[in-house]
């Protein structure tokens, strides 16, 4: 019968930020996957490109988990699988990959104009020949782009992880064409920025244009994306794309990151501007709005406390300690690790707020930790809400959207609706892919 | 996955030996329970260096740390292609920690290339082998052990459920059901029984195994509809005689074709029989030991034409309607094993009339 295992020690679960150093660091070992689910994987990644379709290379257990993210998107008619069997690895692979997806293109009932073929951790472990797999293909079937793409998590800490190397994939098919000057790109992001960001008045007020792979539904308005002079790049995982899209094209990487310090995105408009050759617009506006939205959402939740996780923003602690700035009771941040450039901000939120509690959320005995929380709790994160029980939560995945000055009014207005709406965390967070289509709406 | 959810309920520590992230599809579409329960299921976060050097001590100690926290009635360690590829030794591995804790371990040597009929069985041998204790020559009269119960199968909630009902108006004691609705306690008195029931064909290793080590015979077939009675009847014959028997034979007529686990779906053949004189034939898309004829069993794509020429009604999970032929009337009847949580609302609970009445009334439509 089910049973709880409670109680279990927090030590080395949990740690006040006022008895931490950074990073802070948890116990590694065996890991547990909570059952939310909103963030995107590779197969929600990879369908942004227009008029793809996805062919995985891969063992039963593993093509399971893909083959049903597409199915619960409705997009099973961009995806094929090949299985691959005992007797694959002892004969190669290489033959199984270029018949089977001659196999996969020679029975399509639509003619798709790029193929993103998924390879897996198997085809590293055997060292099977990818460029001659993807030479092979391209000589067989010129009409059509393929994409190189992997699915080898084995592979997270050699070299780029496979999210990284999904949004490099991303632009692959970006080609050497005559460039527009006058023109930009986002790239990297699963969500559309914000049509309300201050980055795109900003981009415009300069006689720019800016594009990103959401704006296109078909395949040439994507590959228009090869004719930009720049792109522009929110978070870590996008920046090898934008340094391949240098490289190969002549793009110039424009490193913007996430941040909730208003300082620090000055710093990114200055460097945006002087690529566009303007000056840095007045910003006040901006943060007077975001600043007022901030204080309503202070009057609405008050002294509740708030936990935060990495789910919903790249950077919890620099969210955190903006929040605590402004007078939030900041209880909990939910992460597993932190990046370097997140120092500054654990510094300062560990002065002003030390009893705020660092959680993990892989580790082991998160599963059997108890998932309430003494009184009522704002999350900020489907993670969050998971692990507090709490049914005041803002159900945004990976920023959603939001950037800059506009995405902090924004992240207060969230957090106003968290409180004023309160829902049941079960019914919303396990769903894959939060904002892809979805069979089950 | 099917490790995993055989042994879920069970108060065990499942283990896949695989990378950070795999343990996530289990975990979305193959387990029902996850989300309001507490069980141990977790993964190495095996990494690149880690298989190729070898670093068994590693998945050793981790695992033994997390048991000395968790406390767990057993550990079961699932072997994942990469392991298999490296040769990684999933049965000695689970023997080092079983020495190390003191805890119950199975080692199972899966590789992820099989479906869950492979997890599923190799757990449900184990737990045969391993977790009933020797009766000693007591026997309950009428006791019967479910087995090969999971919500891979019979999803979560009244199908599960029923099929133990089922059992029990007959006029028999349900001793266990693995692994659904019993504990370890429970599992660990299965062989006072006196007679199995395979309801799938998770539990045809586990049965064989019982067999073995007390004589138990066992029956294998699914109380589906008004074949609930007929399968009943081979108990109480297995009870009488005490010989095993399959109570549903493998049917090559008929124009109606039921696509999904060999022993359910031929269940399901005999009850529309039963029910409206409907011959249908059942087709296995899994590694199944029990379908009788090689055409019966369908492990590629391309097979699926070939096995259904002549079809006039075809019976499967909506999944595969994408590759049906258009000549045939497709009757949705999701599978969790295939679709995972899609169609999870409208899978039918099987062991009642109403559920085949209304399957035929789609067939003839």
């Amino acid at each position: 019968m089910l049973r709880r295992v409670n109680p279990v020690s927090e030590e080395g679960l949990v740690v006040r930020i006022g008895d931490s150093s950074f990073p802070p660091s948890f116990r590694t070992g065996l890991e547990y996957a909570a059952p939310a689910r909103g963030t995107w994987n590779i197969v929600h990644t990879g369908m942004l490109i227009p008029e793809s379709h996805q062919i995985f290379v891969c063992a039963e257990s593993c093509l399971r988990g893909v083959v049903l993210t597409a199915a619960e998107m409705g997009a099973q008619d961009r995806f094929s699988m090949i299985n691959i069997r005992g007797g694959n690895i002892i004969d190669g692979m290489e033959d199984l990959i270029i018949d089977g997806v001659g196999e996969i293109i020679a029975g399509l009932k639509y003619k798709p104009r790029c193929f993103l073929v998924y390879t897996s951790c198997v085809h590293h472990f055997i060292g099977c020949d990818l460029p001659l797999v993807y030479r092979t293909l391209r000589e067989r079937y010129p009409e059509y782009d393929f994409v190189s793409c992997f699915m080898n998590p084995i592979m997270r800490k050699s070299g780029l992880t496979p999210d990284q190397l999904m949004r490099r994939g991303l632009y692959k098919p970006l080609r050497e064409t005559k460039k527009d000057e006058k023109r930009l790109n986002i790239i990297g992001n699963d969500f559309a920025t914000d049509r309300t960001s201050e980055i795109r008045r900003i981009i415009s007020g300069a006689g720019y244009s800016v594009s990103e792979i959401q704006d296109f539904d078909r395949y040439d308005g994507y590959l228009s994306m090869s004719e930009a002079s720049g792109n522009i790049v929110f978070g870590d995982a996008a920046l090898a794309g934008g340094k391949d899209l240098e490289k190969r094209l002549g793009q110039k990487l424009l490193y913007l990151p996430y941040s909730y310090d208003y300082g620090r995105i000055a710093e990114n408009y200055r460097l945006l501007c002087e690529h566009m050759g303007c000056d840095i617009p007045d910003l006040s506006a901006d943060i007077e709005a975001a600043e007022k939205a901030v204080k309503e959402a202070k009057s609405v939740v008050g002294d509740m406390p708030v936990a935060i996780d990495y789910t919903m923003t790249y950077k919890p602690l620099g969210l955190a300690r903006f929040l605590c700035e402004r007078g939030f009771n900041i209880a909990r941040v939910y992460a597993d690790g932190y990046t370097a450039d997140e120092k500054d901000d654990f510094e300062r939120l560990r002065a002003l707020s030390p009893g705020t509690e660092l959680w993990a959320t892989v580790e082991p005995r998160m599963r059997a930790a108890e998932r309430t929380y003494d009184g009522k709790i704002l999350a900020l994160g489907q993670k969050a809400a998971y692990f507090t029980g709490t049914d005041l939560f803002v159900n945004v995945v990976e920023n959603g959207g939001m950037y800059g000055i506009d995405g902090i009014r924004r992240t207060a207005g969230y957090m106003i609706d968290a409180v004023k709406h309160p829902k049941e965390a079960k019914s919303f967070i396990q769903q894959k892919g939060l904002g892809c289509t979805c069979v089950f709406e | 996955m099917g490790v995993c959810s055989a042994l879920f309920e069970l108060g065990g520590m499942c283990v896949m030996d695989d990378a950070s992230g795999c343990n996530s599809t289990y975990n979305t579409h193959d387990e029902p329970r996850w989300y309001d329960s507490d069980s141990l299921v977790f993964i190495t976060a095996l990494t690149e260096n880690e298989a190729l050097m070898g670093e068994d001590d590693k998945t050793v100690a981790d695992i033994c740390a997390a048991a000395e926290e968790l406390r767990p009635r057993f550990i079961a360690l699932a072997g994942t292609p990469i392991p298999a590829m490296c040769g990684t030794d999933i049965p000695a591995l689970g023997r080092v920690i079983e020495k190390r804790t003191g805890i119950m371990t199975f080692g199972i040597q899966t590789d992820g290339m099989h479906s869950y009929l492979s997890g599923c069985s190799k757990a449900f041998a184990e737990l045969a082998r391993r977790a009933v204790r020797d009766p000693g020559g007591k026997r309950i009269k009428n006791g019967v052990n479910i087995l090969g119960l999971t919500p891979l199968d019979f999803s979560v909630g009244k199908p599960a459920e029923s099929v133990a009902r089922a059992v029990a108006e007959h006029g028999f004691d349900v001793v266990s059901s693995w692994a659904m609705g019993s504990s370890l306690d429970d599992i660990a008195l299965s062989g006072e029984a006196a007679v199995n029931l395979v309801v799938s064909e998770t539990g045809y290793e586990a049965a064989k195994i019982l067999q073995s080590r007390f004589g138990t015979p066992y029956v294998v077939g699914t109380p589906c509809g008004g074949f609930a009675g007929r399968l009943m009847s081979a108990l109480e014959e297995a009870l009488s005689d005490g010989g095993s028997r399959t109570a549903v034979a493998p049917s090559s007529d008929g124009d109606t074709v039921i696509i999904g686990e060999w022993v359910a779906s031929a269940s399901l053949a005999a009850a529309l029989d039963i029910a409206a004189g409907i011959k249908a034939r059942a087709v296995c898309p899994l590694e199944s030991k029990l379908a009788g004829n090689s055409e019966d069993r369908i492990m590629e794509e391309s097979e699926v034409t070939d096995a259904l020429i002549g079809a006039k009604t075809v019976i499967a999970d909506p999944l595969w309607k994408p590759v049906m032929p258009e000549t045939a009337k497709f009757v949705p009847l999701p599978h969790e094993a295939f679709s995972g949580r899609i169609f999870r609302r409208d899978i039918p609970d099987l062991t009642k009339e109403e559920s085949i009445l209304h399957i035929i009334s789609e067939a003839e439509k």
